[in-house]
Formats: C-alpha cells, structure tokens, sequence
C-alpha cells in the first residue's frame, strides 16, 4: 500500500515545519498547499464548518439548536471512539477490519461476566476491556513478528471475534431494565450532563478525551513519532533507531482496548448488551479516517481529522434526514465525500513536493 | 447450550441431524442467518419436533441476513441430499424462486417460513404470521389507548430502505388499526396524514432505534405514538426517549413477542407487542413435510387467506376493551428467544 506514493512523501516529512519551509514553497498557492500538508485536518474541519453552515441555513433553528448540534456528538460517539482506534492503525499504513467485532465482544464479556458469572461489574468491565486488549495484541503480533498483511489478519479476526462472540452470547440480549437495576456501572457512558439544551453524554466525553490524549500523545510523545515514523517508511524507522515491531504491537493493542471502550460506551448507548449491534462499525470507521483526511498509505494525518471526518458524516446524515430527503441520498454523498477525500489527499502530497 | 447450536448452525457445511435410525422422511431447514433470535428458535423448534417424530432433519444458514448464495447452496444440497421436504426463511424471495422450483419439480414439498415467497405461490404453502393483522392489531390497541386520536403525533420506525415485504406490512396495518389512510397499501411513506410526524429506519436493531427516535425527536418533539418494526428496535426508542426524559410521554408498540421484549411489555418500556410463534412454524412445518412423505398430502391454507396462519397474539400489562388480549404472564409462557 506504501509503494505508489514512496516519492512523494519522501521529500518532506510532514511532521516537521522546520524541514518543510526549507523545501521553500513559495506563493500563495504554495503557502496554502504546504499549510494543508503540515495540517491535514484543515480540509476536513472547512468541510465540516460548510456543511454545518448549510445546513443551518437550510434548516435554521431546527438543526443550529444546542439540541440537535449534540445530538449529532452523541449519534457519532460510538462510530468516532472506533474510528480513532482506526486512525492509529491507518497511521502505521495498516488497517484493522475487526474493530467492530472486538467493541462487540468486549460489550459481551463485560455482561456476561456480570451477569452470568455474578463478578462485581467492575471487575466485568475489567475483563472486557483486557479481552479487547488481547485481541488487539495478537492481531498486532501476526503484523509486526509474522510479517502478515494486515488486512488479512484483521480479516481473519474479524471472523474469528464475531463467531465467537456468537458462539458465547448465543445471541442473547441482556436488557437495558436488568443492566440499570443490577449493574449501572456498564451504562456508566450514558449518563447526560445537560448544558442550556445542550446535551452531552459521558460517552461523547471519552470521544472528546480520547481524541484529545491521542493527539497529545501522537504529536507530543517519542511513541507517537515513531507511530509517524513506521507508518511513513518503516525500513528507514528501522535504521533511526526504531522499535519497529514494539510500536506496531503497541499500535494495534492499544486500539483494541479503545475499542473495548468502545463496547463499553455502546452499552450505555443503547442500553442493553447486544450480541448484534455494531456490525458495519468497521467500515463506517474507515470512512470517517478517510474523510478526516487520514492517508491510507500511512504516515499522514491526526486523529483531529478523524474526528472531523465522523462528525461530517453524521451532520449530513441528520441534516439530509431534517431536510426529509431520501436516506440513501446520505449514502450518495458519503460515498462523494469519501471520494473526494482520498482525491484531496493525493493532491495535497503532489503539490507539496 | 444455544451459543452451541447457534454456532453449528453458523457453519453452511455443517449438517446437524436429529432424530431416530428409523427416521420417516427427512427435511431440510433454511433459514436467513444463525444468529437472529428468532430464527435460532426457530431451529430449537424444528429439532424438537424432528426427535418427537423420528424425522431426520438437516439445518442451513446463511452467513447474514440477505445472504442469498448461501441459501442456494443449501437448496443445492438438501436436493442431493434426496430430502422428502424443505422449510425456507428466503433472505431473497424473488431471487430464490428458480431453486425452489427445482427442488419442487424433484418432487420435494417446499415450504416458506415466516416470510412468502414473491409470488407467494412459489413455494407449495406458507406458514407465517399474519403481518399486517399483527400491526393492526398494536394499532388498534394504541387508537384505543389513546381515547381520542386526532392529537396524536405519530413516529414510524421502520426497518430499512429496502421495504421488505413484512415490514411494509406491519408499518400499513398498525396505520390501518389506528386510523389513518395508508394510500398505496405496497409502501409506506406515502401517507398524507398530518398526524405522522416522520419515518425513520432502524434497522431492526436497538442502536438502529434509539438513532431512528433521536432523529424522530429532532423533527419534532410532540411525538406521543411510536410504532416500531420489532422489540429491539423498540428497546432503543426507549433508551432515546429516557435520555430526553420523555419516556412517560410516548406510547411505543411493536411486534415480534420474544422474551426480552415481553419482559419490556411488562415494564411499560412497550405498551404492547404483536406476538409471533417461530416454533410454531417450524414445528408445523416439519409435521407436514413428515405427513407429506407418508401420504403424499400437502398442507392447506387458512380459509380466506394465501398462506396458513400461524396466529399472532396481542401481549399488553394495560388491556383495553373490545380486544382479544394475553397477559404479560400468558406472553411469557409462550415467549422465544
């Protein structure tokens, strides 16, 4: 997936303005392209503030309410916590298809630990959240020590996590009444704080969070360099010094246990423990990486962005849905939006050369 | 022990078999996908009456619901297989009609589960539930309920964009029982009532729901009747009604009588549920599939109807006058999955 545009990123490391601005771009237009290299989340933040802005005019206080403005945070919140679990993935030029089966299985473990085992809910939720941690961790080691391709080995798990969660729930729902009565703890990420009509769920809050320590984390820290670093080329990571193996296992275990948060803010979502929800999370996750202006060939883009770009899909999903439009004119335009997403960022490696 | 058989149905190769050496005919059971309650009782029911009879029976799944290949495949099969008799839950009841006429042209009964053929008379009879009887009837109880209907603000959570056969059914007949005029009776968006507030999909699922209601409720917040396609999805309606502190306003209503649900109906999460008997279906049928490989006869209709009913049973905790009503407690008795 890294060979086609090797040359390209070659020529400046996105992550260093210093570097860049001694490629000299010159001109406005060179300003502006090298502006959206160095911060490729603009583009999709432009886009979400227009699309937002249409909308309201479109729709006035209907869809620019406190209201339904949260109500778009809330509906994105499960998608937006998978999506930056993908985000780091995509970041090393992987991609991770299982997401969505390991958030459902966690959400499994977690009630059926505290249900069926009669464990504290607290020590359920451990459990879940270590269950996706591991499932992270093995997908992360057949990449980094067996070498396999990680979108057949994340295929793979797909497969393996959503049979066997499954095969252990037997497709039984545990219902939201038992969960509020006997364990309140697994619908801890739903609870509200409200703010003048505005409405925030805690789960909305761990997005907020989740979002803010990963770019902290990614811009800030060594491990977040070498994330860069490994997505970008890992062979030239290899000779700086890098821990290739290490941070590619780190990458995809941590992103299971995001994605075992994940599971654990969908309980509080939807209230019950569902063995059937969340089955196209992988791929609505990998939409909102791309919109948010991630590379799929590694190495390019925040977690910001992912943000952005889930926030994007869930404006046009509810604003299209206001304006009383047929709802596959939604899918319609994600798929322009994805497309042109994926067009932006190829010109944006092109012009900055 | 249903996570167990779930799974061995999951796997299409898989044939599971059940019954006597002696066995007196054989039957195949195909169903949409393996992990749907409903159609995982829908097995336990077909097991059951396969042992009781000394049947054998071969269960087939495809991987999801829509998977039509894998549904050919098993047609496929149960024809080498030289089974007396196939019961079909079709994911594509159009499509799959070229199979079934094979399988019925080498002399195999084919009988349709839950959900008609398209034509109906595609396969040899249908056991199913009365779908639009079933939302006529969680319309009338809500009409009912209601007293006086011309302040009702109605919310309609369908199932998706599709408009699968048995969803616009129950959508036109809840409309019906409650008293609005449905206009073309073969879609449903279509109503000019000003009393409905909107459609929304959710996808038969409770995260599907509570995002169908938020959208409901952003239309417009006077909503105070909700249909919805099945309990899941009614179970999440309910979680986006809570969150706004609404849920006392709003009738919800739905269809399907699994446990989970009866359970909410018996809470006041769903006011009342139309409720459906899988195991009833698959028992029947492969009782007639045994009679058919002993005398030959075929099942027959239920008078004045397409297809044989297998009955639907109205469960509410707050009956109303004038309607046949079962108990929170009869519901449960007959509650699947």
């Amino acid at each position: 997936m890294q060979d086609a545009t090797r040359t390209d990123t070659e020529a400046a490391p996105p992550e260093d303005e210093a570097v860049a601005s001694f490629a000299g771009p010159t001109g406005l237009k060179g300003r502006i392209a090298n502006l959206l290299y160095v911060s490729p989340a603009i583009v999709p933040l432009v886009v979400l503030l227009a699309a937002i802005a249409i909308f309201g005019l479109l729709l006035g206080e209907r869809f620019f309410s406190p209201f339904a403005l949260t109500l778009i945070l809330q509906q994105v919140a499960i998608i937006g916590i998978v999506a930056s679990a993908q985000s780091l993935v995509i970041l090393t030029a992987g991609i991770d298809l299982s997401v969505g089966a390991v958030m459902i299985l966690s959400s499994v473990v977690m009630g059926k630990f505290t249900f069926d085992l009669g464990l504290p809910p607290a020590v359920g939720v451990l459990c879940g959240l270590v269950c996706g941690l591991i499932c992270g961790t093995i997908s992360g080691y057949l990449v980094a020590f067996w070498k396999l391709p990680p979108f057949i080995v994340t295929l793979g798990m797909w497969q393996i996590v959503l049979a066997a969660n499954f095969l252990y729930s037997g497709s039984e729902v545990i219902r939201s009444q038992d969960i509020a009565e006997q364990a309140p703890l697994l619908q801890f990420f739903g609870n509200t704080i409200e703010i003048g009509g505005a409405v925030f769920t805690y789960g909305v809050i761990l997005l907020l969070v989740l979002v803010a320590a990963l770019s902290y984390a990614l811009g800030q820290t060594a491990w977040g360099r070498h994330v860069y670093a490994v997505g970008d080329d890992p062979q030239a990571a290899e000779l700086s010094g890098v821990n290739v193996r290490r941070t590619l296992i780190s990458v995809y275990a941590l992103a299971g246990l995001i994605c075992a948060f994940a599971g654990w803010a969908l309980i509080g979502r939807i209230g019950s423990v569902s063995p059937q929800a969340g089955q196209l999370a992988n791929i609505e996750s990998i939409t909102a990486v791309v919109i948010g202006g991630i590379s799929l060939f590694g190495g390019r883009g925040s977690v910001a962005g992912t943000l952005f770009g889930a926030l994007i899909v869930g404006v046009f999903t509810l604003g299209l849905r206001l304006l009383g439009a047929d709802v596959q004119w939604t899918y319609l335009l994600i798929g322009v939006l994805i497309i042109a997403a994926v067009s932006v960022d190829q010109r944006i490696r092109r012009a900055s050369l | 022990m249903n996570g167990l058989k779930a799974g061995a149905l999951g796997l299409v190769a898989t044939t599971a078999l059940a019954g006597t050496a002696a066995a007196e005919g054989s039957v195949c059971l195909i169903t949409k996908d393996a992990t749907n309650p409903f159609f995982v009782k829908m097995a336990e029911g077909a097991f059951a009456k396969a042992a009781e009879l000394g049947v054998e029976l071969r269960s087939f799944a495809g991987k999801f619901d829509g998977d039509h290949e894998t549904q050919v495949a098993a047609i496929e099969t149960c024809m080498a297989a030289e089974v007396d008799g196939i019961l079909l839950v079709a994911s594509d009841t159009k499509a799959i009609t070229g199979s079934v006429q094979q399988a019925r042209d080498a002399g195999m009964l084919v009988i349709a589960l839950d959900t008609p053929l398209d034509p109906i008379d595609a396969a040899d009879m249908t056991f199913a539930t009365d779908n639009f009887e079933a939302g006529r009837l969680i319309g009338e109880w809500a009409a009912k309920t209601m007293g006086d209907t011309s302040d009702a603000r109605i919310g309609l959570l369908n199932i998706n964009v599709s408009q699968p056969t048995v969803g616009v059914l129950r959508n036109q007949g809840f409309l019906t029982g409650f008293g609005v005029d449905i206009g073309d009776a073969n879609r449903w968006g279509d109503e000019e009532d000003p009393r409905i507030v909107g459609h929304e999909l959710s996808g038969g699922n409770a995260e599907g729901g509570r995002e169908g209601m938020e959208n409901l409720l952003a239309i417009d917040q006077s909503i105070n009747v909700v249909y919805t396609i099945n309990e899941p999805a009614a179970a999440g309606a309910y979680e986006a009604l809570r969150s706004f502190g609404m849920q006392d306003d709003v009738l919800i209503v739905s269809v399907d009588g699994g446990c989970p649900g009866v359970e909410d109906v018996a809470e006041g999460v769903i006011g009342a549920t139309a409720q459906q008997y899988p195991l009833d279906m698959a028992a029947l049928g492969v009782e007639a599939v045994a009679n058919y490989a002993a005398t030959g006869e075929k099942p027959e209709a239920t008078e004045g109807k397409a297809f044989f009913d297998t009955g639907v049973g109205l469960v509410t905790a707050s009956p109303v006058d004038g309607m046949e009503q079962l108990s929170v407690e009869e519901g449960l008795a007959r509650c699947w999955g």
